[in-house]
């Protein structure tokens, strides 16, 4: 039986990398060879067709695509991500720093997120039934069911329009000691943590309560185990595997809200750089900012599965 | 070929109880559906006509939800609004839960090759994030409405065809699926006449789900300023075109912001309070 797992594990990373494959060139596709010339767009309707053409052939753009899909993916590995439109400047050292600001903001949220949500999952899946649970359960359906911007909005309105605690939208880069940082990341970091919070809530409820209605849990009532070691001893190591797979899943969430939340607050990241490269039709740079959301979510989604796998006892 | 006899009298079978919670997001959806099919006669202004001295004006008597960032009628423009996030998001949800059932449907039934060609490639559509799409296909081409209707279903034809697919393959498996086959029924009468009224409530809904992410997606993109474009505004733009007020709380950014929520929370609480029965009846069949 033990070496399913690996196995198992192997197959799920040759799935991620196929997958991997056919997204970059999904992400290559809708960008580069939809209608809209680039050469044309570049240099505006009043061209010349001889100076449209001479762009083309500089560019290789009267290549086949599949052949400049290859060279494209081929320059990915090599960690040549080309030269942006806008300002002839290279795309990596564009994201570079850019990336780092967008880690340090998602990894704030989740160090915040998991232990909040995790505790408010487990114990209304605990007391399953009492006004405790229907509140939680109650402001996770809201909070899931509402755009990122208006939780955003809502936290604006909040925080910074009545109670006054922290600037509204205007914040700027610089981030100087502890009150500096804490203007900088309050509120975004609030935005995502709602976010994230909602959707591990009620993934870690659904799997505590799925484990509660096990019958090895009904024995241990019948024995008279109390709620809390029935909670803690019997469910939760089986639950583990699911509440960690519901929480790599989560914050894939993330990726979404990551764009929202950087436009509205004006945070310096990947999301806005992508955003801004989309009013701007910076193609190279919108497909370098793609492959790295999708990268990230399909490292997240692969590691919930291997985690499931991995957590499986009958597996083992 | 149903496993159920025709003489069940239908009052029994319809005989669900209805939910106070679920009746009053039922009423929600209702009058967001009659605001978005009446809204010209139903506005007070032309949504375009500037009436009020002031900007970001409060609630009074006439402007009964202010005025947005050019004194417009706000109550007008949230009416107008309605049409086109309804508008589209019903139009984009039922292109991609049409497309994705019978696609799904299909490979179910046909299996082998097929099937896991088709389960790959909708797979790996699915694990790029929805937003990022759509952000994609806008810097390709540029935002219409058509694009956005086309997009949005392009986006959520995996999901519908991923649910629709393992709801298929359960169904599949039953006696009266190899007694069609035997009998020699071609696929569509297979996926029609067989499957598809053995699967059609959890299908619809997923569908209801579907639509509030649409609605979310498309609100969103349309924040980014990167859907629905000026003149016309579904809610999202006119939180985005009206942003400037929430230094000051202005009616104009909240309002289409509770529009959105209402809708969307309506939804999701409507299915959750759907009976059993409806929601899940291909699991006890």
């Amino acid at each position: 039986m033990k070496a399913r797992v690996p196995s198992l594990i192997l197959h799920r990373l040759l799935i991620a990398a196929l997958t991997l494959l056919i997204v970059s060139f999904a992400v290559y596709f809708a960008t580069s060879m939809l209608p809209g010339d680039t050469a044309t767009i570049l240099l505006g309707q009043s061209a010349t067709p001889e100076a449209i053409a001479g762009l083309r052939k500089a560019m290789n753009l009267d290549e086949p695509a599949i052949l400049r899909f290859l060279k494209w993916i081929g320059g990915l590995f090599r960690g040549e991500l080309g030269t942006s439109y806008a300002n002839n400047m290279p795309v990596a050292a564009l994201i570079g720093d850019r990336l780092l600001n967008t880690l340090k903001l998602a990894g704030l949220t989740t160090i915040i997120a998991v232990p909040l949500a995790l505790t408010l999952g487990i114990t209304s899946a605990m007391r399953r039934g009492t006004l405790y649970d229907r509140i939680v359960t109650v402001a996770t359906v809201g909070v899931i069911s509402v755009p990122e911007f208006v939780i955003a909005t809502s936290a604006v309105l909040l925080f910074a329009v009545y109670l006054r605690w922290l600037p509204a939208l205007s914040l700027t880069g610089d981030a100087h000691g502890l009150m500096g940082m804490l203007r900088v990341y309050a509120m975004p970091v609030i935005t995502l943590t709602f976010g994230v919070s909602a959707q591990m809530i009620r993934m870690s409820r659904a799997a505590v309560i799925e484990t509660l209605n096990t019958p090895y849990v009904e024995m241990a009532l019948l024995k008279g185990a109390s709620q809390s070691r029935l909670v803690l001893r019997h469910a939760l190591p089986n639950a583990l595997g699911p509440i960690v797979n519901a929480v790599a899943l989560s914050l894939s969430y993330l990726l979404g809200g990551v764009i929202i939340v950087e436009t509205i607050f004006n945070y310096p990241g990947v999301a806005k750089l992508m955003v801004d490269a989309v009013s701007t039709r910076d193609l190279p740079l919108i497909q370098s900012c793609a492959m790295i959301f999708c990268v990230g979510y399909l490292l997240l989604v692969t590691a919930a599965d291997v985690i499931a796998i991995l957590s499986n006892p009958r597996l083992r | 070929m149903t496993t159920r006899p025709a003489s069940v009298p239908l009052a029994s079978r319809l005989g669900y109880r209805i939910n106070p919670v679920g009746l009053v997001a039922f009423s929600v959806i209702l009058f967001w559906a009659v605001v978005a099919l009446f809204a010209d006669s139903l506005a007070p202004h032309p949504v375009g006509e500037i009436i009020d001295n002031d900007f970001f004006g409060p609630m009074r008597a006439g402007l009964w939800l202010g005025s947005d960032y050019l004194g417009r009628d706000m109550l007008s423009r949230i009416l107008l609004g309605a049409r086109y996030t309804v508008g589209i998001s019903l139009a984009a949800v039922t292109i991609a839960c049409f497309s994705g059932v019978v696609l799904g449907m299909t490979a179910a039934v046909v299996g082998g090759t097929l099937d896991t060609v088709m389960s790959r490639l909708f797979d790996a559509l699915n694990s790029i994030p929805s937003k990022l799409f759509g952000l994609m296909v806008v810097a390709a081409v540029g935002s219409s409405i058509p694009v956005l209707i086309l997009t949005l279903s392009v986006i959520y034809t995996p999901g519908a065809f991923r649910f629709s697919r393992a709801l298929a393959v359960n169904i599949d498996t039953m006696d009266f699926m190899m007694v069609a086959r035997i009998r020699g029924e071609r696929l569509p009468y297979l996926i029609g006449a067989e499957i598809l009224p053995n699967i059609v409530g959890p299908v619809l809904a997923d569908l209801g789900l579907r639509f509030v992410f649409i609605v979310l997606l498309l609100s969103g993109l349309s924040f980014l300023g990167l859907g629905v474009q000026p003149p016309y505004a579904d809610w999202g733009a006119l939180v985005r075109e009206n942003i400037g007020g929430l230094a000051f709380a202005a009616p104009a950014v909240i309002v289409p912001s509770i529009a959105i929520a209402t809708l969307t929370i309506s939804i999701n609480l409507l299915i959750d309070n759907l009976p059993q029965k409806v929601r899940d009846r291909s699991v006890s069949p």
